[in-house]
């Protein structure tokens, strides 16, 4: 048993712990969900296309490179905050970035894209959020990253920045592509 | 008082408010048993967006589809837990207001018990150590 002489330490240390517990748990953001799909297959969908109605986007499009699925809509503050980085993401890192146009009118859709520009490869409409549900979005925009055979390997929710791109996207990416080419 | 004017519209309305309840009444379910289970499992499902509304009474939109999906699935037939497997495989553990009980929730649904037995322990074991104690102070 313990020495009676240390016993008054025992609450300072569970104390000790208990804020040590409590300072971690304030840091997090409870607005970010963890997404249960890290390491899964990036869920079916087959959408027609804002800009070309009559073709597809499906997840098999997808397949085969390295790409970026983001959620977004002309109503979106944060995805017109983002939008520029997406703009030099998609002509500078070569990436490609598919969209999911997400509970948008389409008018708006291409006159947003018509105004500030059009980073996207391809861009599936999802107007009702059936597709969003499948990949457990939850509010816009939110950034996927798929690997070559479809598996999404991170999911950023919220604003991309630049800061977040080159920390949590680029070295997955560099590594993703070493790994397909070898 | 001041304030006495405003304390009771203020309750009036807080208990109005819990009343209100059905958010989309004009979609009623036609079987009486379907809406019942409707109105139970959107009760138990957290809205995203808000965070500390269930779906049941939120107005966001995700919350909306969230009740169109399950609304869809009540009507295919689908049980409490295809439905609540759905939503946690997409939107995780957090989404449902009582957590499941699982190898990892386990130290959540157990902790307080647990925390309940170490008191009682100790709560004992002084207990008994006092009353073997010699009530006389000058005895020592």
């Amino acid at each position: 048993m313990l020495n009676p002489k240390y016993k008054f330490f025992l609450p300072v240390l569970l104390f000790g712990g208990m804020v040590i517990m409590f300072a971690i748990g304030l840091q997090r953001d409870p607005s970010e969900i963890p997404s249960t799909f890290i390491d899964k297959p990036a869920p079916a969908f087959d959408l027609p296309q804002l800009l070309n109605a009559d073709k597809r986007l499906t997840q098999e499009t997808l397949l085969g490179q390295v790409s970026l699925l983001n959620v977004w809509g002309s109503w979106c503050a944060g995805c017109a905050s983002e939008h520029e980085l997406l703009m030099s993401i998609a002509f500078e890192s070569g990436v490609p970035i598919y969209g999911l146009n997400w509970k948008d009118e389409r008018d708006a859709a291409i006159n947003w894209l018509s105004q500030l520009g059009n980073p996207y490869t391809a861009i599936g409409v999802d107007q009702d959020n059936v597709i969003g549900i499948e990949y457990g979005v939850y509010g816009a925009p939110e950034t996927f990253l798929i690997d070559t055979s479809g598996v999404i390997r991170h999911k950023h929710i919220g604003p991309l920045t630049r800061a977040v791109w080159e920390t949590d996207f680029v070295p997955r990416i560099d590594e993703l592509l070493r790994g397909s080419s070898s | 008082m001041r304030f006495r004017g405003c304390v009771l519209p203020c309750v009036v309305l807080v208990l109005l408010a819990g009343s209100a309840g059905a958010i989309d009444p004009s979609e009623r379910m036609d079987d009486p048993e379907q809406q019942a289970f409707y109105e139970t499992i959107t009760a138990e499902v957290r809205c995203l967006v808000c965070q500390n509304q269930t779906i049941a009474n939120s107005t966001a939109p995700l919350a909306a589809d969230l009740r169109r999906e399950i609304r869809r699935m009540i009507e295919g037939g689908q049980s409490e837990s295809e439905i609540k497997d759905f939503l946690v495989a997409r939107y995780g553990d957090f989404i449902l207001y009582k957590p499941r009980f699982q190898s990892w929730t386990l130290l959540l649904w157990i902790g307080p018990f647990v925390f309940l037995l170490v008191g009682v322990l100790t709560l004992m074991r002084v207990v008994a150590k006092r009353a073997v104690l010699p009530i006389d102070e000058d005895a020592e």
